[in-house]
């Protein structure tokens, strides 16, 4: 499934954007979470609750979950694969068929379908670039993480 | 203490997503048919474990108006890389700061960061503070702006 990124967006408020800084943090675990929420913010717990749903709904937040430690419990790499104007939708469909890849996109470079394939270990993840670079005659760059400076995976609204 | 399945089961949901209401951990529990108590122990012990990197909400910066997504890749001296990615992880605008392997004689890039903004315009003019502040304007370096988005789901094992 494609996108483009010509879409409508969403006016977040200034009262939004508080609240989505601190969830991106993390989220309270215990008993009474928005509670905890709450005190942090300074606003009252279910119209926090509220608006995170709303939120939910449109899409702006497309995730709430718990992110693994891929160290512990997996494998994944960053790939990238230089194709032909003409090649690039079915060159796309066919990386997204591989159930390992997420996080595929066009960007302005020779090298210009970027992916990211993940597994339950190194081996597994080899083993799909193989049959990628195989299966489009492609030139293919295996560029795995060996190290990471700071991640902070929220994002300053 | 929850059996090995109830942990594994536990933990499947959490990578695939809470519900978002007002006690999202007593609504795992009572899936699972343990206590909120076990719910919350257990997902506590596994982030300071380090099994759970984190656990919050992510934010699809597309649909709030940062369509401007730039990979920007740097070639850094082997014996500067460290210091040079701290200072510019650092950053408030940098998001992701990541050391790679070079792929001689394509690929010369070992450091890859990412630095997205409301429209290219906005990023380009970041990216000249950003190098202004890091003194990290005299590195070979190349942007690579996203055009398209065919795939973005999260992964179960993704760091």
């Amino acid at each position: 499934m494609t996108s483009s990124l010509n879409h409508s967006v969403f006016a977040l408020t200034e009262t939004d954007r508080l609240i989505l800084n601190q969830v991106q943090k993390g989220f309270p675990v215990c008993e009474k979470p928005f509670d905890q929420l709450a005190k942090s913010l300074g606003m009252a717990p279910d119209f926090i609750l509220e608006r995170l749903q709303i939120l939910q709904q449109k899409g702006v937040i497309s995730r709430f979950g718990a992110v693994m430690n891929h160290h512990k419990a997996g494998a994944s790499t960053l790939a990238a694969l230089a194709v032909p104007e003409a090649a690039i939708e079915a060159t796309a469909k066919l990386v997204n068929s591989f159930a390992g890849v997420n996080h595929n996109y066009l960007r302005e470079h020779e090298f210009n379908l970027w992916f990211v394939v993940t597994a339950p270990d190194q081996a597994e993840v080899e083993h799909i670039l193989a049959q990628i670079a195989a299966q489009t005659g492609f030139p293919l760059l295996d560029l795995p993480m060996l190290k990471g400076y700071h991640i902070d995976l929220a994002f300053n609204l | 203490m929850m059996d090995q399945d109830r942990q594994n089961s536990l933990l499947k949901q959490l990578a695939q997503g809470l519900p978002l209401c007002e006690r999202p951990y007593l609504a795992l529990a009572e899936e699972l048919g343990v206590s909120e108590h076990e719910v919350i122990a257990f997902i506590q012990a596994a982030l300071e474990q380090k099994l759970i990197k984190r656990l919050g909400m992510v934010v699809n910066h597309h649909q709030v108006g940062y369509v401007a997504n730039a990979m920007v890749v740097w070639d850094i001296p082997d014996p500067e890389v460290d210091a040079v990615a701290e200072r510019l992880a650092a950053q408030a605008k940098i998001n992701l700061c990541y050391q790679r392997p070079r792929r001689l004689p394509t690929w010369p890039y070992n450091l890859f960061t990412m630095v997205h903004g409301k429209n290219r315009d906005e990023v380009l003019a970041e990216l000249s503070q950003i190098t202004e502040q890091t003194q990290t304007a005299h590195y070979a370096r190349e942007i690579l702006f996203s055009t398209r988005k065919f795939k973005q789901t999260g992964a179960r094992f993704h760091g």
